[in-house]
């Protein structure tokens, strides 16, 4: 069990707001600061643009973790952006834990333009949870895992 | 099926280093819809891009993804060289493989692992991607400065000058600024007066320019080149129009407690005042929280005095609603609050003062007439000791981490100045390192040195106590290590400078970023010093970061050139990843109008289907600026964005997922 931990590397996929926290990320990278390659970035204009459907999906296809970034309350670039992203992930994250995702795989972090370090170090943390957590079996569809084996 | 072209950029050695280009270029190959792949040292050259054009045209492209570098960075540039043979440049998407592969992971084989997974989510996407045309929208052609200090004074003149309107909003009764309180500037020691008042004057009677003084925004609303600003006019209990500046009723006023801000509160004023001689508009206002009138109902002195029967106590607070093409953000300085640091005792001791304080000591329109007296008996100072990085370049939670930029050279400029005047008197700076990087500043520091005789120490002051009127300074010498005290007269204290407290607001007002320590981001820190992150708002001056007038003044330039440039446009064009909506699933539940920041959507009744009328979503695509929120809230899925669809999206997870 301890040997699968070790060599276990979790897919995680990560949706950052083109505003503050791509650019972080953008910073994390010109800082040349590492995290775990694992993690893979998809653009959006805003973290409200981040639909429930798009998590459950990572989820079904075989994801173990997903993180939401956004700007700082107060800092959207659309001005209440993240607030409703924030509402949305609070009670998606609940119904997820619920379903058997524990909440460990699932986040919510605000990182702004300026926090490359901060960025890092987030993914960092994350990417450690979600390993000691395991692989996410629960919702994974499983004609999915059939069609990736097939290939 | 689209036809893919798949171009991975080496970057020099930043990307190749790291990730095998050539693997990434191959498996490109393998994904749906991709019928060419290559790779190149500069994908964003001159060549590099002919080498996409050329394959765009041979190949018959309809879709292209270039890994390299962070869309930030070069999608626009990709974008405009696909759209010069002939390509929608919306079927263009960047696969970050630079910033978020290639600079963060040391490992090639796992670098390599992640830039085919982010190449392969991208031509995803791309599959999906659709032709989207950019719409247009007209431009205001006025420009609002919101700040009145030196900075903003030049950005208006400058756009005046180009032939636009210009609104200059100050919130204090005249404009100036800091720069107004100043004696002499460095580093040729020519007075700030002299320089800066003809520039007010300038200002105000600029045919182009309008003043509006004791005023603050309220609330901005609209986009790029069609702002709508609500501007919130105090009363002054002073009819502008009539009152012509004369200042008896300044003389008449009774009430004398108020502290003169313009001599930072080194001597009082009335209730009713002209903020001083040269103010810029010259009115006088009423300060209600003074003024006995306000209190008890009882005097109006002034009102009885006015010759121009200017004085309207009954003045009430007015709204100015005015459109902008572009706003400029130049909110400027404070220096900061010096309570919170106690070795200094500033707020115990009448003789330890601020720079600025100083400033108004030795000018000549200054509480004592130019003549540098002690605040606390009156008397001529024999021994001053000046201490620098006061507040600044700390690391405690009351110092400001950055360095003030300003307080070396002010710091010379005052000693060098009170040596020549009262040449009896003796002057030590306290300093961590003087920093005078600018043309003729560190010649003039030298002549602070070897001509005047200034002492300099390096090394800080950790202790200052009151001893019978003389203030002893404990501080350290770490060139001779020795510890030094002083028994000085005065104690000059360089504080720190920060971002006007409505920094903050107008930030959040505008949707532009500021960082840490409040100061405004702009859009690039090299590239694109004075714009802001958030098109048609641009800054000026110490907003932005400390700096001096002739740095304030340059960059004050360069965004009244910015604005130019964007004024002088009639049309701009908008951005087309816009929401939208899908008529024959909408159903009128007006859950997307609500939460949508811009007031973009609105209903109208439709025919859908042949003789089906249904009240639908409809999105005014020059207003959307596409964050996507109404696309979530849409409880029927109707509503999607274009550029980030949700099958878009959805084919990006899967393939990441894979």
């Amino acid at each position: 069990m301890q040997v699968e931990n070790k060599e276990f590397k979790p897919t995680i996929v990560a949706f950052c707001c083109n505003w503050c926290s791509y650019a972080g990320a953008d910073l994390a990278g010109t800082g040349r600061m590492q995290y775990p390659a694992n993690v893979k970035i998809i653009r959006v204009p805003c973290s409200c643009r981040v639909n429930p459907t798009f998590i459950l999906r990572a989820f079904q296809r075989g994801a173990d973790g997903v993180i939401m970034c956004g700007c700082h309350p107060g800092d959207c670039h659309y001005t209440s952006g993240n607030y409703y992203a924030r509402r949305r992930m609070t009670m998606l994250f609940d119904f997820l834990d619920y379903l058997g995702i524990e909440k460990g795989r699932t986040r919510v972090e605000w990182v702004s333009a300026a926090e490359g370090a901060r960025f890092a170090s987030v993914m960092n943390e994350f990417v450690k949870n979600v390993t000691e957590l395991g692989p996410n079996k629960r919702i994974t569809d499983l004609r999915c895992k059939m069609e990736k084996e097939g290939e | 099926m689209q036809k893919i072209g798949v171009f991975i950029c080496w970057c020099g050695s930043n990307i190749a280093a790291t990730v095998d280009v050539k693997r990434v270029a191959e498996a490109a190959l393998h994904e749906p819809g991709v019928v060419y792949s290559a790779d190149y040292q500069y994908m964003c050259s001159e060549s590099g891009q002919t080498l996409i054009k050329n394959a765009i045209k041979e190949k018959g492209l309809t879709g292209v993804v270039v890994c390299s570098c962070s869309p930030r960075m070069h999608e626009a540039t990709f974008r405009k060289a696909a759209e010069s043979c002939g390509l929608n440049p919306y079927m263009v998407e960047i696969a970050n493989i630079r910033e978020h592969v290639s600079w963060i992971h040391k490992d090639i084989e796992e670098a390599t692992e992640k830039a085919v997974i982010l190449m392969r989510a991208a031509v995803a996407k791309v599959n999906l991607n659709q032709s989207l045309t950019a719409g247009k929208s007209d431009v205001v052609k006025r420009a609002l400065v919101i700040g009145g200090g030196i900075a903003g004074i030049q950005t208006a003149i400058d756009i005046a000058d180009a032939g636009y309107e210009v609104d200059i909003v100050e919130k204090k009764p005249t404009i100036g600024g800091k720069m107004s309180q100043l004696d002499k500037t460095f580093p040729t020691l020519d007075c700030a007066a002299c320089i800066l008042t003809p520039k007010m004057v300038e200002a105000a009677s600029h045919e182009k320019i309008r003043i509006i003084s004791y005023s603050e925004v309220e609330s901005v609303s609209g986009f790029v080149g069609n702002f709508t600003a609500r501007i919130k006019k105090k009363p002054r209990y002073v009819n502008e129009a009539l009152c012509t500046g004369c200042g008896i009723c300044a003389e008449k006023c009774p009430s004398r407690k108020s502290k003169n801000e313009f001599n930072e509160g080194m001597d009082t004023r009335g209730a009713v005042y002209i903020p001083f001689a040269q103010a810029v508009p010259k009115l006088a206002v009423i300060d209600p929280t003074a003024c006995i009138k306000f209190k008890t109902g009882k005097c109006g002195l002034c009102e009885r005095n006015c010759t121009a029967k200017a004085i309207d106590f009954n003045q009430k607070e007015q709204i100015i609603e005015e459109k902008y093409g572009a706003i400029v953000v130049a909110t400027g300085f404070n220096p900061i609050k010096l309570d919170g640091l106690e070795e200094y005792g500033y707020s115990q001791n009448a003789d330890v003062i601020t720079s600025l304080e100083l400033e108004r000591l030795m000018n000549a329109a200054g509480p004592t007439g130019g003549v540098l007296l002690r605040p606390s008996d009156r008397q001529h100072p024999h021994k001053i000791v000046f201490v620098q990085c006061v507040g600044s370049r700390g690391l405690r939670p009351c110092d400001k981490p950055y360095c003030s930029k300003i307080c070396c050279m002010y710091t010379a400029k005052h000693s060098m100045l009170i040596r020549e005047k009262y040449p009896d008197t003796e002057v030590y700076v306290f300093y961590i390192d003087v920093r005078t990087p600018g043309k003729n500043f560190d010649e003039f520091y030298r002549r602070a040195v070897e001509q005047y005789g200034v002492h300099y120490v390096k090394g800080q002051v950790g202790k200052i106590v009151n001893d019978g009127g003389k203030l002893i300074v404990h501080g350290s010498d770490l060139l001779m290590n020795e510890q030094v005290i002083i028994d000085a007269d005065l104690v000059v204290l360089a504080a720190a400078i920060e971002p006007d407290p409505t920094a903050k607001s107008v930030a959040t007002m505008l949707t532009a970023s500021i960082d840490t320590n409040n100061f405004f981001t702009e859009a690039h820190p090299k590239l694109r010093p004075v714009e802001s992150p958030t098109a048609g708002v641009f800054l000026s001056g110490v907003c932005q970061g400390p700096k001096d007038i002739p740095e304030t003044v340059a960059q004050a330039s360069a965004a009244a050139v910015k604005v130019v440039g964007l004024l002088s446009k009639d049309q701009l064009t908008c951005n087309p990843c816009v929401a939208g909506s899908n008529e024959l699933l909408c159903n009128g539940c007006s859950s997307c109008e609500k939460v949508c920041p811009y007031g973009a959507i609105s209903y109208i009744t439709k025919e859908v289907r042949r003789g089906d009328f249904r009240r639908v979503a409809f999105v005014n695509e020059a207003v959307c600026q596409g964050c996507g929120a109404c696309t979530v809230t849409c409880p029927s899925g109707a509503m999607d964005l274009k550029g980030f669809t949700n099958k878009q999206i959805m084919a990006e997870v899967d393939a990441i997922c894979k």
